[in-house]
């Protein structure tokens, strides 16, 4: 049994320590944002935060998660009540297939919580760990650009609200 | 044409009619259409209306005038449901909002092969927007006899009927009786294209708003009442078969329910997925397997050519010309590439009361329907597929195995759902790739700077090894009692396979095409984006240019030097003008390049310009801007079409720079993403522009594979043009690249 924080709530979960976190988010939890794509944290479909920083849930076994606060697409918005970057995502129209996609966004929140107006070479930069294969770099980096440029033009970075 | 309706005198179809009244209806919109259709005998419904006749198999409006569609086509990230959504809606005169669409499934929708070969505008956008167009005439047909007022004289606005007085009556009313047993007419009364207010507007995604908040999207995230989760172990080479496993040892493990053999097809079945990764992973080392060493891996091209081969005659036209004073001969060729989707296949089954159903995300649930009940001897009709979304698939990926071992652990464990999950390493080394091609060619240069000649010799593969057949599904092949995989035959022309787009558009007098069909496939081998025409395109577009420099014309120039059919001409001045071409200075280390092909010669015509930097020092190439245009005749998403034709560019980038299926003589070694890399982010250009240009009015052209070929060609180009080094093998390496300018 291990106690784990997810997008602010507290979750005991029932699970060896071995198991990576992306098994007990999709299937001890019932969230569907990360994803599996190779198991080896190669490919960035299971991007989460855990403590501010983006890693590899498929990777990351659970016995080091205890009192980590771990945050999941889910804890950025909803459908209908989407999150800046999740609404900029909507507005550029940013996926084909979206299996990527959750991860992507995960991947540039931790970018845009710590630097919340990156240059161009920043986010390319951050987001390499990260694949698409079916080719929507463009959209997914107009998408980030959005909000980074809201980053940009306030005076001081807004506060962040816990999620 | 509308056959005659089941004699009034069989009594189900009386007891129906006496409820529903439908023989009514059915006769009041006969007259004029009955008349024509008598004059010139049986005329082709539209699209997939013609395999699939009744207008209720396409669209139905509930009591509540909520409307659903039926596609037999599936969503695959191509932004398909969206755009068929939008169709229904503007010809039914409804807000997009209130349209349901139900996609490929053996027991809802009509069948419509594969979602492939980029039909799906044609053949199910056509038949779905003539169908709503007819639904509407028939309600406002039952309208105007309700309401005493002609027919002419109604409208159809936002799910009702309504009068010139105001009078109105809703959808749901007026289509409560149903419309069973009605054919659609082949004379169309679609709504014209200047009143359009959804079709052509930019169209926001269905699919998007749940796939950015974690919402139930993908057949991954299907969960089913006591599912429990299934790892296989895959044969290591493709003649494996397998000796020994310490099955034993593996159902002892914590949490496993069951291993399954049969044959060398192995499976482990768990209550949670990690046990199901952690038996998998024992189970997969104990494995004790036979092969041998069968891999073409000295000369793969020398290999592939002194293999039988089919001669096909795609193209023999003579005509007077001038003499050549430029002969030019050049050969092309292309490593294996895979697929490589990003989320590795996956499938659930489960046999309950002796029916199978399997949710997949094969991009055709009806041929694997078919082809799951022959491995399993069961009829068809006691098997049912469903289309789930999977990742992009672009092609005959391992959707289809992984449906396959569903369906074989579903029913080794009745009433049990089984959820079986591809590993990573397992879709890498087992899926079927495009195929290694080469092309030949051969091309003269007149005096007056245009073509007289143009000769293409290409070997291939087979493009196409879908189910249909059993033998078409991995696992049945590793069965205790195999099925062996069907020969393959060639796709014929005008698509082709090997061969699609080997017949060049251009204008010109001699044109020699023959196709060389390898049957024989040492590596496995199937449909990949395009097919043929990523290559052939490559290599008549990197052959053009190398023309146009014989003939010392710009590249530009002398495509349209080639080419008089108008639409062409179109997508390549506006690609060239968006890019800036008359304006661009070369120079060493940096270049241009250009291509244009029209899909298939039938289907979309798209042209792609690209600007490439090229590091001297390190041979590592850059797409640092692309600037595109295309037709696909009209346009019903027009971000939809930028939206693949941009990722068409940017996929076909990453296979024209970075990627090649490597292996030894027993094993593919590409098992990874760092053995078979891919573009990341700092590969991706500056910019991609993509322009569309609407044709209204004009028949859907299948636009998602459009841009492979050009894409490959203006980077060969540009390479050229940045180096003075012509490269012709795929993949533009940044090690064959450096060997090629001497560093």
């Amino acid at each position: 049994m291990i106690d784990l924080t997810v997008n602010g709530r507290v979750h005991r979960v029932d699970a060896d320590a071995d198991t990576p976190l992306l098994y007990v988010l999709r299937d001890h939890l019932g969230l569907n944002g990360a994803k599996f794509g190779c198991g080896l944290g190669q490919c960035g479909a299971c991007t989460v935060i855990v403590d501010g920083k983006a890693i590899f849930s498929c990777v990351t076994p659970i016995s080091v998660l205890g009192g980590r606060a771990i945050r999941t697409v889910e804890g950025l918005g909803t459908e209908t009540d989407p999150g800046p970057l999740q609404r900029a995502f909507i507005d550029e129209q940013a996926a084909q297939c979206g299996y990527c996609i959750a991860g992507m966004i995960m991947r540039a929140q931790a970018l845009l919580d710590a630097n919340p107006a990156p240059t161009e070479a920043d986010i390319r930069r951050h987001m390499a760990p990260n694949l698409c294969r079916c080719g929507t770099h463009m959209r997914i980096l107009r998408a980030i650009r959005r909000v980074a440029d809201v980053g940009k033009r306030a005076a001081t970075p807004a506060p962040r609200e816990p999620t | 044409m509308l056959d005659e309706p089941a004699p009034v005198g069989d009594p189900a179809r009386r007891a129906f009619l006496m409820r529903a009244g439908a023989v009514i209806v059915t006769f009041s919109l006969a007259p004029r259409d009955l008349f024509a259709q008598g004059e010139g005998g049986a005329a082709k419904l539209p699209g997939s209306l013609d395999k699939a006749p009744l207008l209720d198999a396409w669209i139905r409006v509930g009591a509540d005038g909520g409307v659903t569609v039926f596609t037999g086509k599936a969503e695959l990230g191509q932004g398909l449901k969206t755009a068929l959504v939008a169709l229904a809606a503007e010809e039914l005169e409804v807000p997009p909002a209130s349209v349901m669409l139900v996609t490929a499934d053996t027991s809802r929708t009509p069948d419509e092969g594969y979602t492939a070969g980029s039909n799906s505008m044609k053949d199910s956008g056509t038949a779905i927007r003539a169908a709503a167009a007819q639904v509407r005439e028939l309600l406002i047909e039952r309208a105007a006899a309700k309401l005493g007022v002609a027919a002419e004289r109604l409208q159809a606005r936002d799910g009702n009927v309504v009068a010139e007085d105001g009078r109105r009556v809703s959808f749901g009313e007026l289509a409560a009786q149903g419309y069973a047993e009605v054919r659609a007419k082949p004379s169309l009364q679609l709504k014209n294209p200047k009143a359009y207010r959804i079709v052509g507007k930019r169209l926001a995604r269905v699919d998007i708003p749940a796939k950015v908040s974690g919402g139930v999207a993908y057949v991954q995230d299907l969960r089913l009442p006591g599912m429990l989760h299934a790892r296989v172990v895959c044969p290591p080479s493709y003649d494996a078969r397998l000796r020994s496993a310490d099955i034993a040892a593996v159902e002892r493990m914590p949490g496993v329910v069951k291993v399954l053999r049969d044959g060398s097809v192995l499976g482990v079945v768990a209550g949670r997925e990690f046990e199901a990764i952690r038996a998998m992973r024992v189970l997969g080392a104990s494995a004790q397997w036979d092969e041998s060493a069968r891999l073409p891996a000295g000369d793969l091209f020398a290999a592939l050519k002194a293999l039988p081969a089919q001669d096909i005659v795609d193209a023999d036209r003579h005509a007077d010309a001038m003499p050549a004073v430029h002969t030019l001969e050049a050969t092309y060729t292309r490593a294996y590439q895979m697929h490589a989707s990003i989320g590795p296949s996956c499938a659930v089954g489960l046999y309950e009361d002796g029916t199978l159903t399997v949710w997949t995300h094969s991009q055709g649930v009806y041929p694997l329907r078919a082809s799951i009940a022959e491995m399993l001897r069961m009829p068809p009709s006691q098997v049912h597929c469903i289309h789930a979304e999977g990742s992009g698939c672009y092609g005959h990926n391992a959707a289809d195995d992984a449906a396959a071992h569903a369906a074989l652990f579903a029913r080794a464990l009745p009433g049990r759902p089984i959820r079986v999950q591809w590993m990573r390493e397992q879709e890498h080394t087992c899926e079927p790739y495009g195929p290694a091609m080469i092309a030949s060619l051969r091309g003269g240069v007149g005096a007056d700077g245009k073509i007289v000649a143009f000769d293409v010799d290409g070997w291939s593969n087979s493009h196409s090894t879908r189910p249909g057949g059993a033998g078409n599904l991995m696992p049945a092949r590793y069965l205790a009692t195999p099925f062996t995989q069907p020969v393959p035959k060639p796709i014929p022309m005008p698509e082709g396979g090997g061969d699609r787009n080997a017949i060049p558009l251009y204008d010109v007098p001699d044109v020699h095409v023959v196709h060389h069909f390898i049957a024989p496939m040492p590596i496995r081998v199937s449909a990949l984006r395009s097919l043929g025409a990523y290559v052939n395109v490559f290599a008549i577009e990197s052959f053009m240019d190398e023309l146009a420099h014989a003939a010392g014309v710009d590249a530009v120039a002398f495509r349209l030097r080639h080419l008089t059919d108008r639409r062409a001409r179109d997508v390549v001045s506006r690609a060239a003008t968006r890019f800036g071409w008359e304006g661009f200075a070369s120079h060493r280390g940096h270049g241009r390049g250009f291509a244009f092909a029209r899909y298939k010669n039938l289907a979309a015509y798209c042209a792609v310009a690209v600007e490439v930097a090229l590091d001297h020092e390190t041979g590592r190439a850059r797409v640092v801007r692309a600037a595109a245009a295309v037709d696909s005749g009209q346009v019903v998403n027009p971000d939809g079409l930028r939206n693949q034709i941009e990722g068409g560019i940017v996929q076909a980038m990453s296979w024209t720079l970075f990627e090649a299926v490597t292996f030894d003589a027993t094993r593919i070694t590409s098992f990874d993403w760092s053995t078979y890399p891919i573009a990341r982010f700092p590969d991706v250009p500056d910019r991609v522009d993509v322009e569309v240009i609407d044709r209204p009015g004009e028949p859907f052209l299948g636009t998602g594979e459009a841009a492979q070929g050009p894409t490959a060609a203006a980077i060969g180009n540009a390479i050229a043009d940045a180096s003075g080094a012509r490269l012709r093998d795929l993949p533009l390496s940044r090690a064959r690249i450096k060997a090629a300018i001497g560093v």
